[in-house]
């Protein structure tokens, strides 16, 4: 780690109006346009006495981490090996890999602030309960963000170019955001569509998180799962992952 | 003393070799060139001494130090400007100058710097928007930001208005004189002949020749040009029977010979002779372009 090369990549994140928008603003922007519709914020009996609202806010949660770490951030990094960023940093003193940790550190305390923005405002706005059991939502929330952005680093090390890291990002991108209850909250899937969710990085984070956010411990099996997917995931990326 | 060595290098990729038995050492505080057509091995050979490729054999030398095993510190004592490297479009200039400067443990002053290479009215300019020449002076810049005792440029004028690349130039000569040995890769032979003391010629992976820009002209077959228009027709035979004669060009009746000075007196006498007169008589020296060809022709 290099604190130069860090303080350069957040200062260069600042600059990115696309990114700031679509990772710290948007999710909590999505959770204030859904908590504005009155129904949203009646009880359902289906989703355990919980109100649209409250089950959304995991889902806001883990979106900025999504688009963070699966579209931002594996474009940034081709980027620099397909522009010899990379490269010209091997002839100086410092390793390229500061930067490639510099970009991970960035985007995983950008998922984390755009996480605490959402349940502030689903707090502050909506009067969404805050986590009942929050080390367990925050050992949830920080395992989802190490298995996102493990994923990400997976994308970057598969792609050649900017553009192909653009595709597979979006083609991820998708499964991610259903599997985390964009369309449909997991309280709300059928039993078996729940499980087999509950295998996938964010379905087991969501299901962690919700866990957590009613006053249990989250699951370890859940816990196990993001931690099998960052590991078996970091293992991947730095066995493809080429310089230039 | 050598700042670098490489002696017997060898580079191949997947089974063609690239580079295939370079050996040169480079003095301090000259201009040393590696002259080549494309796909010689030059740039292969640079990144070696880099530390940014691994030979397959041979060994390579910055300062005594192994540029693969002792990379840190062959990267403190060697600043590198890559061919066809940017940085981020976002990143200032000045941004860019702190950032590198804060990779090495004594940097250069990096104000003095960016006034000398007349970027100090861009400090505050995005990468993405400089021009041609603003990024290579730039790339010049970050080479030098960490007082490396030499600098290993990559076709740095390529792509540059022949204004920039003048100007370029200067530059590089001011570098040698504030003591920084200079590695420069190029194939614009009128970059080399006038910035380099020595010139390794490379083709097909070998060092052609190694001399001084003039001991290459000198040691080319024909290092004198004459081209007359003649104001009757020589005897073919005459001509090819001149002394030291290299080649033999017509061209709209003007005739054009290289060879040496022998060659010229000789071309005089024999229009003395038959009462001919030359008109645009012009004797000049040949070129490195001439010597350059002459060298790669050998060895094709």
């Amino acid at each position: 780690m290099n604190t130069a090369v860090l303080r350069t990549e957040l200062r260069l994140f600042r600059r990115e109006p696309g990114a700031l928008f679509w990772i710290l603003a948007f999710p909590t922007l999505l959770l204030v346009i859904l908590g504005s519709i009155p129904s949203f914020r009646r009880h359902h009996a289906d989703l355990g006495g919980l109100r649209t609202v409250d089950v959304y806010v995991p889902v806001a949660v883990l979106l900025g981490m999504i688009v963070g770490a699966l579209q931002s951030m594996p474009q940034n990094i081709t980027g620099y090996r397909e522009r010899g960023i990379l490269r010209r940093m091997s002839t100086t003193p410092v390793r390229p890999s500061a930067l490639l940790s510099a970009q991970m550190l960035v985007y995983g305390a950008a998922a984390l602030v755009s996480a605490l923005c959402a349940l502030a405002v689903g707090r502050l706005a909506f009067d969404v309960r805050l986590p009942e059991q929050p080390y367990g939502y925050l050992i949830a929330l920080l395992l989802a963000i190490l298995a996102a952005l493990a994923l990400g680093a997976v994308v970057s090390a598969l792609s050649r170019t900017t553009k192909i890291a653009g595709a597979i990002g979006s083609a991820v991108f998708f499964p991610m955001m259903f599997c985390a209850g964009v369309w449909l909250p997991v309280q709300a899937m059928p039993d078996g569509l729940a499980r087999v969710i509950g295998y996938t990085p964010f379905g087991a984070a969501a299901q962690a998180l919700n866990r957590a956010a009613a006053g249990d411990w989250p699951g370890w099996a859940h816990l196990a799962v993001l931690v099998a997917w960052t590991v078996l995931l970091t293992a991947g990326a730095s066995r493809w992952f080429r310089w230039e | 003393m050598s700042v670098i060595e490489v002696t017997g290098l060898r580079k191949s990729y997947g089974g063609r070799p690239v580079v295939d038995g370079v050996s040169f050492a480079v003095e301090e505080g000259e201009i040393f060139g590696i002259l080549g057509p494309n796909g010689a091995g030059k740039t292969t050979t640079v990144e070696c001494v880099e530390g940014l490729r691994i030979p397959d054999a041979g060994r390579v030398r910055v300062a005594g130090l192994d540029p693969v095993a002792d990379h840190e510190q062959v990267a403190r004592v060697l600043g590198a400007q890559l061919q066809e490297s940017e940085l981020q479009a976002k990143l200032t200039v000045r941004e860019a100058l702190e950032l590198y400067a804060a990779f090495y443990p004594h940097p250069a002053d990096w104000r003095p710097l960016a006034e000398r290479l007349g970027l100090t009215a861009k400090l505050t300019t995005r990468f993405a928007k400089l021009s041609g020449g603003q990024k290579q002076r730039l790339f010049i810049a970050l080479a030098l930001i960490g007082g490396p005792r030499v600098v290993v440029l990559d076709e740095l004028t390529t792509g540059l208005d022949p204004r920039a690349r003048r100007d370029t130039w200067q530059l590089i000569e001011d570098v040698r004189a504030s003591g920084v040995t200079v590695l420069l890769v190029t194939h614009f032979m009128e970059e080399a002949q006038r910035l380099c003391d020595r010139i390794a010629v490379i083709d097909k992976g070998r060092v052609a020749a190694l001399d001084t820009p003039s001991g290459l002209i000198r040691r080319s077959a024909g290092s004198t040009v004459i081209s007359f228009t003649p104001s009757a027709p020589l005897d073919e035979g005459d001509l090819n029977a001149l002394p030291a004669l290299a080649s033999v060009e017509h061209k709209d009746g003007r005739i054009t010979l290289s060879g040496t000075d022998e060659t010229v007196n000789a071309v005089i006498t024999l229009l003395a002779r038959g009462h001919i007169t030359a008109h645009q008589l012009r004797v000049s020296d040949a070129t490195l372009d001439d010597a350059f060809l002459d060298l790669t022709e050998v060895t094709s």
